[in-house]
């Protein structure tokens, strides 16, 4: 199918955009890089009356670094990061998770903003912010808040985005010394959705494990931190006992739904099967 | 631009020469190139970003015909399997797609050309889990790709043995 009609605004600053956001409140949806709101479009699944197209906004593009994090602007393509030497080096886990992000042609379009603005439960980027503890700024017609990944996602393609907020950027605090991440998928087919999918980054000194957040995908309305999973692990050496008490333990942290695919039971092997596997890759 | 409108004028080069267009808001650069331009090589399946028989380039990359509006195309360069044809640039994949027989019905080709361009130019030596895995947001439902893989692999091997 094709896109309902939609009266297209191309702002050339991003004060120009929150307030065509503003003035057009809910009937106005923001067009990133398009490649999840056009589906929707062409499902008939979403109809705004107005599309804002950011993409011309420079100023919302980019990656920098500073001393305490690394900055990712909202319109960032996923192929900018997946090439970035800067990502490679401070933030390898979003680096492991690109390829992992659709295809080629979609990842030279889609962005860092669209897709956490989006909120898809299977999406990588999301779970990846929750497991680095980034925070999301946000600007509005009032300026500017932040919101920490904890809070930014509240469920189902849902966020703490308020009507006439755009969001701008995520800033990614730069890992301690020592610190480690690994990330894992499983999809049908590469580049498809996660059936399921773990972000995880934490401390990994002398082969044991503390300060983890484990963020699993595709296994609930949103990205989830397996808390019990990661309490279980603290400070622990980490043994084939150790981690399979801890394993043990995803059963209380996650609740997954069957899908088309698979059931919740074989979901939540999964999930067991993908943690044993980042565990590895954060010991080595 | 500041206030939405429901019809869009535009102007951008299509595989080198200058178009100006009044278009819809809502029509894609996929239909925008097949219908207002009759460049048909182009070609829609899915309409919805999973299949990649639409896939053109803008400004140099690979990028989904239909998941873009003609309206943000504006001001961009825009390539399809008929400039890469005419310029010859894709003229090796042609042939050794040809011999190959890596093509059937021919519905996925040139979107497939257009990625295996891409893939060539980004990894000239791409391994064939390489091909495979760049290749997998392209649908062929006719070849088994294995002959598409194969295509792919003899051109990345003649390259690599002329730039010795």
């Amino acid at each position: 199918m094709k896109a309902p009609r939609f009266a297209y605004a191309r702002p050339a600053s991003v004060a120009e955009a929150l307030a065509l956001l503003d003035k057009h409140k809910d009937d106005a949806r923001v067009l990133a890089g398009g490649q999840s709101l056009v589906p929707m479009l062409n499902f008939r699944v979403a109809s705004p009356k107005v599309l804002v197209d950011i993409n011309r906004l420079s100023a919302l593009s980019g990656i920098k670094v500073t001393k305490s994090h690394v900055r990712i602007g909202a319109l960032t393509r996923h192929a900018e990061l997946e090439r970035s030497v800067d990502i490679a080096k401070h933030l390898p886990l979003v680096a492991a998770a690109m390829p992992h992000v659709a295809h080629p042609a979609v990842r030279n379009r889609g962005t860092f903003g669209g897709s956490c603005a989006l909120a898809d439960p299977a999406a990588e980027l999301p779970a990846c912010a929750l497991a680095l503890g980034a925070t999301f700024v946000v600007a509005g017609k009032k300026g500017e808040r932040r919101i920490a990944a904890g809070d930014f996602f509240k469920g189902l393609y849902a966020t703490a985005l308020k009507t006439g907020e755009l969001l701008v950027a995520a800033e990614f605090p730069l890992p301690k010394p020592g610190y480690a991440s690994a990330f894992g998928e499983l999809a049908r087919r590469h580049g498809d959705y996660a059936m399921v999918g773990v972000a995880a980054h934490g401390s990994a000194k002398g082969g044991k494990l503390s300060d983890l957040r484990v963020a699993f995908f595709g296994v609930g309305d949103r990205p989830q931190l397996a808390a019990h999973f990661s309490r279980a692990l603290e400070g622990e050496p980490a043994t084939a006992q150790s981690v399979d008490a801890a394993l043990a333990k995803l059963d209380a942290d996650l609740a997954p739904r069957a899908d088309l695919y698979s059931t919740a039971a074989t979901k939540l092997h999964l999930a067991k099967v993908l943690a044993g596997r980042v565990l590895k890759q954060l010991l080595t | 631009m500041n206030a939405p409108l429901e019809t869009v004028e535009i102007t951008l080069t299509v595989n080198g020469e200058k178009v100006k267009r009044t278009v819809p808001a809502r029509l894609n650069l996929a239909d925008f190139l097949r219908i207002e331009l009759e460049l048909t090589g182009t070609h829609v399946g899915c309409e919805h970003g999973v299949c990649g028989a639409c896939t053109v380039r803008v400004d140099g990359e690979i990028v989904r015909s239909c998941l873009m509006f003609a309206a943000q195309a504006d001001g961009c360069a825009v390539d399809t399997v008929e400039g890469l044809s005419d310029s010859r640039e894709i003229e090796e994949l042609q042939s050794a797609f040809v011999l190959t027989n890596a093509l059937q019905c021919g519905f996925c080709t040139p979107g497939i050309l257009m990625a295996a361009q891409a893939l060539l130019r980004d990894r000239p030596n791409p391994s064939r889990e390489e091909i495979r895995e760049y290749l997998s947001g392209n649908y062929c439902r006719c070849t088994g790709y294995q002959a598409i893989v194969d295509a792919i692999e003899a051109v990345a091997k003649a390259r690599a043995g002329r730039s010795k």
